[in-house]
């Protein structure tokens, strides 16, 4: 099923190797969730870029249809849905993320 | 809007019946739970999967009804 805001969602994830979907933006995240991901990300010392879901009620929806993934946040990485904070977080502390970086060639600090 | 920790068990338990399920209200308010699924149906696929399968088992409500569950899948 394709809607029309999947096109703009496209081109967002393709505008950087490392895209998070969002709720805030990364100076002031507005949900736990959202900010603890942000946090990985800056520890993991990896460029990224954000989209604010509060900002666009209809990205905020259609990215749930997206990635077949009903809440936020969400991170894809080169076009690849990661998951979301829980992923995330498990995946940083086993190791698992920074693997996923390198196996991506993205240079990432830690 | 709420669940309580036995509807979402219940939900659990007819996806994965082999399931070993534990869960945890957070905050006392049946909207913020905590879920480790332990399940043969998570084998060998990866983690996304594993919790779209979840999600999926929950039939919409997370998101909605449900605000947040923290999720922890693995197989026995």
């Amino acid at each position: 099923m394709d809607k029309p805001v999947f096109a703009e969602i496209q081109s967002l994830i393709d505008s950087s190797e490392v895209f998070l979907f969002m709720k805030g933006t990364p100076m002031f995240p507005q949900c736990g969730f959202s900010a603890r991901v942000i946090q990985i990300l800056k520890q993991a010392g990896v460029p990224f870029k954000t989209a604010n879901v509060l900002e666009n009620q209809e990205i905020r929806e259609g990215i749930k249809d997206f990635s077949n993934w009903p809440t936020i946040p969400q991170l894809y990485v080169k076009g690849e849905f990661i998951g979301g904070c829980d992923i995330i977080s498990e995946m940083y502390q086993t190791g698992e993320l920074q693997t996923l970086l390198d196996d991506k060639g993205i240079a990432h600090a830690a | 809007m709420a669940m309580s920790a036995a509807d979402i068990e219940a939900l659990l338990k007819t996806a994965f019946p082999d399931a070993v399920i534990t869960l945890e209200d957070l905050a006392g308010d049946n909207d913020h739970f905590a879920a480790t699924v332990i399940s043969e149906a998570f084998r060998g696929i990866p983690r996304v999967r594993q919790h779209q399968l979840v999600y999926a088992a929950l039939q919409g409500r997370m998101g909605g009804e449900l605000h947040a569950l923290a999720l922890q899948t693995s197989a026995p």
